[in-house]
């Protein structure tokens, strides 16, 4: 049905984050499934309470273990690993103040603590300096053009959506950090995208190539505090099913506030938000408009949706507010 | 207006809230006569669905009396009484265009949710979690209802409320289990779960031709109301082997087709096995309890039909896909499209072929919803099916 992708490395390449990655599943799974024996082996009090908080400290370095494999960037994780061994070399200082239970296990799993510690903090260090210095790191270096593609497939002909997409005027209606587009000229238009704390941000685009039912590529003018351009592409999808949208994004995000600003206006997940974006066209382009739910009153809408209402009819004003993203019909 | 809302694990409370609005120009607000409580919402009681959140109005098995539409709406009018389907559907899109309701692409907002939890998203669904939309149920004096020109089924017979009500999901669901598994005649189908799908996969296999049903449950009342209301022969797993009475009543073949209608929490006579997947389920390194679904893989016949209409979420421990890779078996399962069976069922229910009616044990106001979904949950007082009145 849709697809998305963004450019940048798989995690993780770097072979010690790697390596505290495993460490964190090594320790996490006994730590998890077995809490009283690993309290045991340690020297802490191996009561109810105890297996709970060996169990907590299991999934908390499982999550990590996680994170490090699975996210692009490891090195937010690899602090939290660190927040971790400063919370378990506090519980374990704890458990050496209380003189009834096996100190000397008790000291050993501190000193290992510590090592793992000082381990994760290098590592934590190195990557962090590794990417703000923009050298050869495992993480996206900010100052890249971003590239988002993302596909769609929409049950209407081409020519129709062609003629709905080249109307940049109703943008707004799916892109949703769009506050305005207006056409200035047979190929010129203006654009105003929403930042954060109610900044906005505008900047002048031009089509610069233009096929009737086959593609649209667009891009900011010179000189623009923007520099971004993107093209989408209509094919006919095979065996009926209408037209495949594809539709391919580039930014270069600038320093400063304009830089936050085309941030925010992306997304933390680019690719999710350009794909958030078509499927408002989508809606559009079959149903005529955007559904909207309780938990999810503006449509779909990425941020929305690690902060979704309650799903039950909210006050009147409060609707009225979201109906400004509503998109049109 | 009142509404039962989700208020954490184990607990509903009939709260009050504003009454729902028209937000979309397709919608229209439908005024509750009757609303149930659904196996499946007890999954979301128990907490083992994600993505719910405190003050979620549950239920999606509702219907009564349109009271207002949307400006685009134009084949419903104020005063028609309608059932309404639970998955939300645009008509439009290509899933909805193949018939596969459930699969619509349109009317799930929070589709990028779903789609991590799941690959892609499904349809929006009443009061079912926030990866299926975060819409408000039916468990509640009103109800929005979204693509209401596509969705609602107007009951134009004198139909009682029991006897329409379970178009909306149930019916329709044992239904689609039985026709996944495409019967011949001379086929014996088997059930996993008797409870009110389970009921009408029995009844259902009955009308597309089975030649027997085999009941499988540990509720001797769900077994004796499989066996009287919809005519199965019925199998106690705590009293008696599975497999063995199986072999024996096929002739050592195995069932042509099963269907599982238990899902995510089912039961084990054994208790390490049945601890086994407990506690897997518990720390949540598995999302479902797979028994029943094992067993009606390892049991059906080579090269037969496993149905799943039993709800599963997430992730499943030991599947036996070496029994169904070496035996040939087809498995057929989905949220049930329930659009696609409306018309047809209700006809059915109209010509008296059935009536579903006979699986309602408990008749409750809104008000004691908690009390419903205890009954309902602990198997008290014989529960089958609550049926509640706002």
């Amino acid at each position: 049905m849709s697809s998305s992708s963004q450019t940048g490395s798989a995690a993780p390449q770097d072979p010690m984050a790697k390596g505290l990655g495993i460490f964190s599943f090594a320790l996490g799974i006994p730590q998890t499934l077995a809490p009283g024996r690993v309290n045991r082996l340690i020297g802490v009090k191996d009561d109810a309470k105890g297996r709970m908080l060996m169990r907590a400290v299991g999934v908390r370095e499982l999550a990590a273990g996680v994170g490090i494999f699975t996210d692009r960037r490891p090195t937010p994780w690899i602090w939290a690993r660190v927040a971790g061994d400063t919370i378990d070399l506090a519980l374990l200082g704890s458990a050496l103040r209380n003189r009834s239970r096996s100190q000397t296990r008790t000291l050993a799993a501190t000193g290992a603590v510590a090592g793992a510690f000082a381990a994760d903090v290098i590592d934590g260090v190195r990557l962090s300096r590794a990417s703000s210095a923009n050298g050869s790191t495992p993480e996206q270096a900010p100052e890249q053009p971003v590239q988002v593609n993302a596909a769609i497939t929409v049950r209407r002909d081409r020519d129709d959506l062609y003629a709905l997409w080249r109307d940049v005027e109703g943008f707004p209606d799916f892109m949703t950090h769009l506050e305005e587009v207006r056409s200035t000229g047979p190929n010129a238009s203006h654009w105003k995208a929403r930042g954060p704390l109610g900044t906005t941000v505008e900047w002048d685009a031009e089509i610069t190539d233009d096929v009737p039912g086959e593609r649209i590529a667009w891009r900011s003018v010179e000189g623009s505090k923007i520099d971004n351009s993107g093209t989408v592409r209509f094919v006919t999808a095979p065996g009926d099913q209408g037209t495949e949208l594809h539709v391919e994004m580039r930014y270069s995000p600038p320093a400063g506030a304009v830089g936050a600003t085309i941030a925010k206006m992306f997304g933390e997940e680019p690719g999710i938000q350009l794909k958030d974006d078509l499927r408002r066209f989508k809606a559009i382009a079959e149903t005529g408009e955007v559904v909207r739910s309780d938990g999810s009153p503006e449509g779909p809408l990425g941020r929305r949706q690690l902060k979704q209402r309650p799903a039950h009819p909210q006050p009147d004003e409060e609707v009225a507010g979201a109906s400004t993203n509503g998109g049109g019909s | 207006m009142r509404a039962t809302v989700w208020s954490g694990r184990n607990k509903v409370s009939v709260e009050n809230v504003p009454d729902p609005k028209i937000l979309n120009a397709r919608d229209a607000i439908v005024k509750i006569s009757s609303t149930a409580i659904c196996g499946s919402d007890l999954h979301l009681y128990d907490g083992y669905v994600p993505t719910m959140r405190k003050g979620d109005i549950l239920g999606h098995e509702f219907m009564g009396e349109i009271v207002e539409t949307g400006s685009d709406v134009t084949n419903l009018k104020v005063g028609d009484r309608v059932v309404v389907p639970f998955p939300i559907a645009c008509g439009a899109c290509n899933a909805c265009a193949r018939e596969m309701f459930s699969l619509c692409e349109n009317s799930n907002p929070n589709a990028s949710t779903a789609e991590k939890l799941w690959g892609d998203s499904t349809c929006g669904i009443f009061g079912y979690s926030h990866a299926t939309g975060g819409y408000a149920g039916g468990q509640s004096e009103y109800a929005r209802v979204p693509f209401a020109d596509v969705g609602p089924i107007k009951i134009e017979s004198d139909l009682s409320d029991e006897q329409a009500l379970f178009l909306s999901d149930v019916f329709p669901t044992g239904y689609m289990g039985a026709e996944h598994c495409d019967i011949k005649p001379g086929d014996i189908v088997a059930v996993w779960g008797c409870g009110p799908v389970g009921q009408f996969a029995i009844a259902s296999a009955y009308l597309l031709g089975a030649e027997r049903v085999i009941a499988i449950d540990r509720f001797d009342y769900r077994l004796t109301m499989a066996h009287e209301k919809a005519g199965a022969e019925t199998i106690n797993y705590e009293q008696a082997s599975v497999r063995e009475a199986l072999r024996e009543m096929t002739g050592g073949r195995g069932p042509d087709a099963c269907i599982d209608c238990v899902g995510l929490e089912a039961h084990h006579p054994h208790p390490a096995v049945y601890a086994y997947d407990r506690v897997k389920q518990a720390t949540r390194m598995e999302t479902e309890r797979g028994h029943a679904l094992r067993e009606a893989i390892f049991n059906c016949r080579n090269g037969g039909t496993v149905s799943i209409m039993g709800i599963y979420g997430g992730f499943m421990d030991k599947f036996p896909i070496g029994a169904v890779v070496n035996r040939g078996l087809t498995i057929k399962t989905g949220q049930c499209h329930v659009h696609r069976y409306l018309r047809p069922l209700l006809e059915r229910i109209e010509k008296g072929d059935i009536d579903p009616s006979f699986i309602v044990t408990h008749r409750m106001s809104l008000d004691d919803a908690s009390t419903g979904y205890e009954t309902f949950k602990h198997k008290q007082d014989e529960c089958v099916k609550v049926v509640m009145t706002p």
